[in-house]
């Protein structure tokens, strides 16, 4: 199916309460819990659950960004990727400082267990604010 | 006549500022609908992404979920109420509420115990007035609900799901709410939340379309184990929305009602204030017409 296939990726970047991004892609690149899977068009469908929060995005206007998507979760079916989580942002709209002051604060408060949702989250945004600016 | 008088003027004073008060909340409820809609059409997509992924984890492989699996014979059942946190919403939570009786009743004759769990305050009030045990209970945005309110309530959910019905679990979980058919209809409604079902190949690949055979990382099982939970907070996220969205809906309604009842009585009360008025004056102008005539006869007598 790759001959016939468009020679790009529709993505849809979906928060729980809104889309947060949709348009046309040329690449993208998500962390699994396996690995870095890079998505081309063309790709075979795919499950799969994010790991690391991050996801980053190469535009067919050759615009790249990253995004914040923790705990989320990746589906690639026909060359539509979809990049679903429930607290999905964009990495430019997130202030770093803010970021990590809060996840100073989610450390603070879950020393007990690294793994809790909100240093998970914190951690997130930092990874893509970092890699956005 | 006075009293009876200001009485009168008193009394549509004070219908004019319930009329304001009703067309106030009835213009509020309005605004707040169209913005409930929005909420609800926005979180749509996720919704749909994520009913598309899971039929689609259900489909392409054999995998027992304990979230899909029917227990053999079921024993308690939790039921979530969906209701309001204030009134003035004519008989939306009655309605509500009274369709959750009904289930609990049917859920009764086939024996299972009932485990309620209840969102918004008047479903509180009407349990704690019968002292019913609730079991958990939630409050405080039930015209405006976060996603982060719908993950609390699935979680606690799930949790008495995987729960042994030994030590205080559930075997089914059924969610009572209120569906947003339209601006003019809404309806209470019952379904079944957990164990899932799961609508497998939601759309058919075409004849001449190979199989999407999907892969999974890292398994099918964990990706399972990832998206059903989610996929449940998304599936109260929306009963909760369209909840929302009637209650909105309700609410105008009712105050509309009651702004035309008010004006309806302000009508009534300024035709009464205006014929007490006239006998006033009538009575008035009989009294000094009386008085003259006294007055004229007793001088033609002195004459």
């Amino acid at each position: 199916m790759a001959d016939d296939s468009a020679k790009h990726l529709e993505v849809a970047l979906v928060a729980a309460e809104r889309t947060v991004w949709q348009g046309q892609a040329k690449i993208v690149i998500a962390r699994t819990t396996d690995g870095d899977v890079g998505i081309l068009p063309g790709h075979a469908p795919l499950l799969g659950l994010l790991q690391g929060g991050t996801v980053q995005v190469r535009t067919v206007d050759d615009e790249y960004f990253v995004a914040a998507a923790p705990d989320g979760f990746i589906s690639v079916a026909n060359d539509r990727v979809s990049i679903l989580a429930e607290n999905a942002e964009m990495g430019h709209d997130i202030d770093l400082e803010e970021a990590r002051r809060e996840l100073d604060q989610a450390l603070a408060a879950g020393l007990a267990d690294a793994d809790a949702d909100e240093v998970r989250l914190a951690e997130a945004r930092v990874r893509a604010a970092e890699q956005t600016s | 006549m006075p009293a009876n008088l200001r009485e009168l003027r008193d009394r549509k004073a004070s219908v004019s500022t319930i009329k304001k008060l009703t067309r106030a909340m009835e213009l509020i409820a309005a605004s707040r609908i169209v913005k409930a809609q929005q909420r609800a059409q926005a979180a749509g997509p996720y919704a749909r992404e994520l009913t598309r992924a899971v039929s689609a984890v259900a489909t392409f492989s054999n995998v027992d979920h304990p979230l899909t699996t029917e227990k053999e014979n079921p024993r308690r059942a939790a039921v979530l109420l969906i209701t309001s946190d204030r009134g003035q919403a004519g008989a939306y939570s009655a309605n509500v509420i009274r369709e959750g009786e009904r289930l609990n009743q049917l859920l009764r004759e086939e024996e299972k115990q009932i485990v309620p769990y209840v969102s918004g305050r008047k479903g509180i009030a009407y349990y704690t007035f019968r002292q019913r045990e609730i079991a958990q209970s939630w409050s405080g945005d039930s015209d405006n609900p976060s996603f982060a309110r719908a993950r609390e309530i699935a979680d606690a959910l799930i949790e008495a799901f995987l729960t042994p019905t030994e030590e205080g679990g559930v075997d089914e979980i059924h969610i009572v709410f209120t569906r947003f058919v339209s601006m003019l209809t809404q309806r209470a409604d019952v379904i079944r939340l957990l164990p899932l079902e799961v609508v497998e190949g939601e759309e058919a690949p075409a004849a001449d379309d190979v199989l999407p055979l999907y892969e999974f990382e890292p398994s099918a099982e964990e990706v399972l184990d990832g998206l059903l939970p989610k996929y449940v907070a998304s599936r109260i996220h929306y009963c909760m929305l369209q909840a929302a969205a009637s209650e909105l809906a309700n609410r105008q309604r009712a105050m509309k009602s009651a702004t035309d009842n008010a004006q309806d009585l302000i009508e009534q009360l300024t035709r009464d204030l205006n014929q007490a008025r006239q006998a006033q004056i009538t009575q008035e102008i009989s009294e000094i017409v009386g008085g003259a005539s006294a007055l004229a006869d007793a001088n033609a007598g002195s004459e």
